[in-house]
């Protein structure tokens, strides 16, 4: 059952870049589906016009229903915490601004940190965090609303590797345990086939959509998938679409 | 080294204190022209009863401006940050009156306010509004763009957004402004009354060293002067452990050094 549909998505900004040219894809409920392009391929761009917080210039974004739009969650590239409040009103903050009463909406941010794992620092500060940390807080944050679709701006880029293939595994947990769509921007092709079920490649100013991958091995994907042949082979695929869309 | 931090300093002044007075004694230089360090304190305690009430006006005045300089400050630049065209009409205007010299305009606000406590208050409150307007200003747009999305995201209004994320956002930068408008507030008050230059009941600290100067009393004008420093001083701390107080667990600015 498809989500959300981009239908010939262009993006021109005031000061005359054009982000996005033609841009289509179709977004089914449930998937895990990666965005895979260089930078400034337009893949942010193509996230916060899906999240509604830019208008596209040409084309339409088709919400499947109506509630949709009003349920979403979007992880940014930094934690984009905020520093004044603690852990547990940071992951609250989507249910204030919804109007939800103070006790409640507490009790479903400790809960949404527990389930990142982070049970315990309700009463930390950002500052007191490592960036993993952080970075569940910012997830948590996110699920707390339990959208139907959640985006994702290369949340984990400037993470380190032991952190993020953590972040991975566990990410991958939340999605199985909680049914959401995902759409996860990355630059990188490694963590774009652990992760997703299908693969977008997009290619570089303006950014377009130049080619699709379908990584078909199935859930759950352990530590052991990482180092297989068959996911050296799929990232061998998705390298070369990689490759092929650069060059075009 | 927290201890070498107040103690080096203590040094110092106590050092140049005695070098004071031991120069003007071994000198013999007349206390109308230089007092002593301890003549000026031993002035301080016999005049007390003069200089008590003038101190006393000069902190109300000093108090009373930065209270209006906070809440004017304050509320314009939360005005200018809700609406372009309002900062666009009115900075222009705030930035004249701050880069006009007080002691060129004193005077007419003296005339126009007809009344000395009130057109001192006024004149303290031009001089310190400015930082307050202008950091606040700066913090209530030092704001994350993230974050704004956010909550554009989850549809809150300009008053939410206000409440929740720029405001916080901005209570550093205030605290900074509201730091340097003390300072200011006391010097504009200062300043004022040497330009008004009349006494009466309700005479400042600066009419008591015009007062003392006239009448060659220079052991009252330096005990006045102390006091005026020791006010800044004062006033200079508390908002400092104010700002702490606020920040210390999240800004870092209040954080200790590691």
């Amino acid at each position: 059952m498809r989500l959300v549909g981009v239908r010939g998505v262009s993006k021109v900004f005031a000061n005359g870049v054009e982000a996005l040219a033609n841009v289509s894809l179709e977004v089914q409920a449930g998937e895990f589906l990666s965005v895979l392009g260089p930078s400034g391929c337009g893949k942010s761009t193509l996230l916060r016009l899906i999240a509604g917080l830019a208008e596209p210039t040409t084309g339409t974004i088709d919400w499947s229903d109506d509630s949709g739009r009003a349920d979403l969650g979007f992880v940014f590239q930094e934690p984009t915490l905020m520093p004044w409040a603690t852990a547990l009103a940071n992951v609250a903050l989507p249910l204030k601004l919804r109007g939800m009463a103070k006790s409640e909406r507490e009790a479903r941010a400790a809960e949404a940190l527990d389930n990142v794992g982070l049970k315990g620092f309700e009463r930390v500060w950002p500052r007191e965090l490592s960036g993993g940390m952080k970075m569940r807080v910012s997830l948590a944050r996110a699920l707390v609303v339990q959208p139907r679709l959640l985006l994702m701006d290369e949340p984990f880029a400037a993470l380190d590797e032991i952190t993020r293939h953590r972040l991975n595994d566990d990410l991958l947990e939340l999605w199985q345990a909680s049914g959401v769509t995902i759409v996860f921007v990355t630059h990188s092709v490694f963590e774009s086939v652990f992760l997703s079920q299908r693969i977008v490649v997009m290619s570089a100013r303006p950014g377009r959509v130049s080619a699709e991958l379908a990584v078909t091995t199935p859930y759950p994907r352990s530590t052991a998938f990482r180092t297989s042949a068959e996911y050296a082979a799929w990232c061998r695929q998705a390298s070369s679409r990689l490759g092929e869309a650069m060059a075009a | 080294m927290t201890g070498a931090k107040v103690i080096a300093p203590i040094v110092l002044g106590v050092l140049m204190l005695a070098l004071w007075e031991g120069i003007v004694r071994a000198a013999g230089i007349e206390p109308y022209i230089l007092p002593g360090p301890i003549l000026v304190a031993k002035t301080l305690v016999a005049d007390w009863g003069t200089l008590e009430p003038s101190l006393l006006v000069t902190v109300r005045i000093t108090l009373e401006a930065l209270a209006a300089a906070v809440a004017i400050g304050g509320l314009l630049a939360i005005l200018f940050s809700l609406s372009r065209w309002i900062e666009l009409s009115l900075f222009p205007y705030a930035i004249i009156l701050q880069v006009t010299p007080i002691v060129a305009i004193a005077p007419l606000i003296i005339v126009w306010a007809n009344n000395v406590e009130l057109s001192l208050l006024i004149c303290a409150w031009l001089v310190a509004f400015f930082p307050i307007l202008s950091n606040t200003i700066l913090g209530l747009r030092s704001v994350d763009p993230n974050l704004l999305d956010l909550f554009r995201l989850y549809g809150a209004g300009r008053w939410r957004t206000l409440v929740d994320l720029r405001l916080p956002a901005a209570l550093p930068y205030f605290l900074g402004g509201l730091r340097i408008s003390g300072g200011l507030a006391l010097i504009g008050a200062v300043v004022a009354e040497f330009v008004a230059g009349t006494g009466g009941n309700a005479s400042g600290l600066a009419w008591r060293i015009l007062e003392s100067g006239y009448q060659l009393k220079i052991p009252r004008m330096f005990a006045a002067l102390v006091l005026i420093s020791a006010t800044g001083i004062v006033i200079y701390l508390l908002l400092t452990w104010l700002s702490h107080l606020l920040l210390r667990r999240w800004h870092e600015s209040a954080l200790p050094e590691s």
